[in-house]
């Protein structure tokens, strides 16, 4: 997400590239695309205003103008006044001695509160935690039931009494069954309506007296106008929310309405889902975010998405191979894996420093296809084969390719792609010696360069 | 309760806000005497942001304000001039369905997750069988838990039969099966309802082309209509949505759900401007009654509090 918004503020700060000295005309021509940008974005109107005023009282500074590097100078002001739209958000769940833990999921219809449900549960499995889950949707058709299914995928326990149709029967009923499971967290899935429904608030009114929850999580819909503002405000002002969830965020919406939810209502952003797997839900940290969203990359969200999937032992023994020169197509396949276990390629490249604008060039972009594609030939390989690329002759190639699916060039190209590599890995492990720690980054770069 | 009356109650929010703070703006207008071309402008981006925070659109707002501000000559009321360039908009994107040659009709409901295709499957399955029509529902929605039980409790609500599949199976083949059962039966109506899908994921994008694809394949012509649903509460990403799910599904017109919310649903104005689609339908309750045809006047009407 982001993507179109990120593209326009690299477009508005390329644009001043060539400005040596900035004039006050400069930055209102800059101050107006940004709020276009925004808008488009669909940051709620009174936000992007009192931003776009933020802004240009820091940048019209007579300090500023007369700088030797005013473009830097706004962008810098620009990526402060956006991090400090977010707000002081660490991410994830703030730290509580209740036991059970109550979380209370709020929202719309249709904004993704029980797939949410179903992910918070499985990243609080993650965590070492027990969770159970309750649905007190007794309205929407078929809702216990979806429940039901997510929480079987996640692998946890749902309170579900046969026949019981009082929403806060089923939520209090949740939280003493966890008591006595000895479950430490309970997840109470909520109806969604229109805010407006009276009826439904007093109903959340209702379970959260009758469950006490240390956490009421309002999921949002990152495709939401301007309407986003309302909804959460109205939301916070009858239940007090504590967190914000942003759903969808996989699409292309530019999710501006998690900036102003996040600075009209006061309520920091918890996690972002994005993505139809249970896995797809990651804490919220807004300076990743913003430098994300301003092209300037995000290494650390890398760097510990990588290290959720590779294991220690494994990244030695690959670092040991590149050191020796040894490597496979087998190691690389087992890389390829790796990569394609961190989540979209797409989201991995946006995290990459200065890959934010490269992103748009579609052709050179690696698409999840042509790793398949990789995947297969390799797959199509004898044992000994992917141990020894040098046997791979004519007629072996030809094989490949039948089994694959591919083309002879195609396995061509792989063959010499991965010599080339393999020659490069060589010198590096001659050039660096012992001094590889960081093992996921170089894992993460190979497949790249063979994608060329 | 009339249909009009429902519509208003639904956009009550919408309009009294609007209203007021348009109330306001035109009386400014008229109080401050005095410099007259800067009152104007004051009024006319007083009427930009009006429109923004409908979710209007940075464009469709832009140049509705600029053919105000030409239009605008003393006399004409900006509210008269308003409502004028919101019809024309509106009307320039309207255009009637298609008819079926042979077969039945068949209408495919499209959408990203969450903005109530079931939901709408449902309504305008017992709208069409009341009107006559003997509807076939297809659940070709395989892929969200619990998705065809849903859709099974409209069914039954709305009295209308549907042909299902089991979970995870091919959407494509269900739709099939559907439009077989739809000629062996007579039927002269299939509604089919989709899974949700996000228009960036080209792998369920890929599977609607082939859905299309089987249709087109066993009805020539169809599908005679394939509609959008978006939810009133959308924002700008609509346009997007909107335009990959032309270039995929062919859509010819949208349904805009959910707006008995708070929300303004003003995206409907940006499509028509940016992408010529007309409205079809609006949802603007729960029960089974509480989707209308889609009507522009009774929509700006509804949008400013009738009458001007």
């Amino acid at each position: 997400m982001f993507d179109q918004l990120s593209q326009r503020f690299q477009d508005v700060f390329q644009s001043l590239r060539g400005e040596i000295r900035l004039s006050e005309a400069t930055v209102e021509r800059v101050l107006r695309d940004i709020r276009t940008a925004l808008l488009e974005a669909d940051v709620n109107l009174n936000v992007v205003s009192a931003f776009i005023t933020r802004v240009r009282d820091k940048a019209t500074d007579q300090a500023v103008l007369k700088s030797l590097s005013p473009t830097q100078q706004v962008v810098k002001i620009v990526r402060d006044e956006l991090i400090a739209l977010f707000g002081e958000a660490t991410g994830g769940l703030t730290p509580t001695t209740d036991r059970p833990r109550v979380i209370l999921m709020l929202g719309l219809q249709g904004s993704g509160k029980t797939t949410t449900t179903g992910k918070l549960a499985q990243w609080l499995r993650r965590q070492g935690r027990h969770p159970l889950v309750v649905s007190t949707d007794v309205r929407r058709p078929a809702a216990i039931q979806q429940l039901s299914v997510v929480a079987a995928k996640a692998g946890v326990r749902v309170h579900d009494p046969v026949g019981e149709s009082n929403p806060v029967t089923r939520a209090a009923g949740a939280l003493a069954a966890a008591r006595s499971l000895g479950n430490d967290v309970v997840i109470v899935d909520t109806a969604g309506r229109l805010h407006i429904d009276d009826e439904l608030m007093a109903e959340l009114v209702a379970i959260r007296h009758a469950v006490g929850p240390h956490d009421l999580l309002y999921v949002a819909d990152a495709m939401t106008g301007q309407d986003a503002v309302r909804s959460a405000g109205e939301f916070h002002r009858q239940l007090g929310v504590t967190g914000v969830v942003l759903s969808k965020a996989d699409g292309d919406a530019r999710g501006g309405a998690a900036l102003s939810v996040v600075s009209v209502v006061g309520v920091p952003i918890a996690f972002v889902g994005s993505g139809e797997r249970l896995d797809d839900l990651e804490p919220f940290h807004a300076d990743r975010f913003v430098s994300r969203m301003l092209g300037m990359g995000d290494v650390l969200s890398l760097i510990e998405r990588a290290e959720a999937v590779v294991e220690p032992a494994d990244a030695e023994r690959l670092e040991e191979k590149i050191r020796r020169g040894g490597l496979t197509l087998e190691d690389f396949r087992d890389q390829l894996r790796m990569l394609k276990r961190m989540g979209p390629l797409e989201s991995i490249l946006g995290m990459l420093p200065g890959m934010g604008g490269m992103k748009q060039l579609a052709e050179q972009k690696p698409d999840e296809r042509q790793l398949r594609r990789i995947e297969a030939m390799i797959g199509s390989m004898t044992p000994d084969e992917r141990r020894h690329a040098d046997i791979i002759d004519g007629s072996r190639r030809k094989r490949i390719a039948r089994g694959s699916g591919t083309a002879v060039e195609d396995v061509n190209r792989l063959l010499k792609q991965f010599g080339e590599m393999q020659r490069m890995m060589k010198m590096v492990g001659q050039m660096t010696g012992q001094t590889m720690a960081a093992a996921p980054k170089k894992k993460k770069k190979s497949p790249f360069s063979l994608m060329r | 309760m009339s249909v009009f009356d429902r519509l208003k109650a639904g956009l009550s929010r919408t309009a009294r806000q609007i209203a007021d703070q348009f109330d306001a703006l035109v009386r400014g207008s008229e109080d401050r005497s005095g410099d007259e071309a800067s009152v104007r402008t004051d009024t006319l981006d007083g009427l930009e942001d009006l429109l923004l925070m409908a979710d209007v659109g940075v464009s469709a707002s832009r140049n509705i304000v600029a053919a105000v501000g030409a239009r605008a000559r003393g006399t004409a009321s900006l509210r008269t001039l308003v409502r004028e360039e919101l019809l024309r908009v509106l009307a320039a994107a309207d255009r009637p369905p298609v008819e079926p040659a042979s077969g039945p009709r068949v209408v495919l409901v499209v959408g990203v997750n969450g903005t109530g295709k079931t939901t709408t499957v449902g309504k305008l399955a017992n709208q069409w069988k009341q009107a006559g029509y003997t509807p076939l529902i297809c659940a070709a929605d395989t892929f969200r838990a619990a998705a065809v039980d849903q859709l099974q409790v409209w069914a039954d609500r709305a009295g209308v039969d549907l042909v299902r599949a089991r979970e995870g199976a091919d959407p494509a083949a269900v739709v099939f099966d559907a439009i077989t059962a739809a000629k062996a039966r007579g039927r002269d109506l299939v509604l089919i309802d989709t899974a949700g899908r996000l228009h960036t994921r080209t792998n369920l994008m890929q599977e609607l082309e082939k859905i299309r694809r089987v249709i087109a394949r066993e009805v020539p012509g169809a599908p005679h209509e394939t509609l959008l649903v978006l939810d009133a509460t959308v924002g700008q990403n609509a346009l997007t949505q909107a335009r990959e799910f032309m270039a995929v599904a062919g859509v010819t017109g949208i349904v805009l759900t959910k707006l008995d919310g708070t929300a303004r649903g003003g995206i409907v104005v940006a499509i028509a401007h940016d992408l010529q689609l007309p409205i079809r339908f609006v949802g603007v309750g729960e029960s089974l009654e509480d989707l209308l045809p889609f009507d522009a006047n009774r929509y700006v009407d509804a949008l400013f509090r009738e009458p001007w």
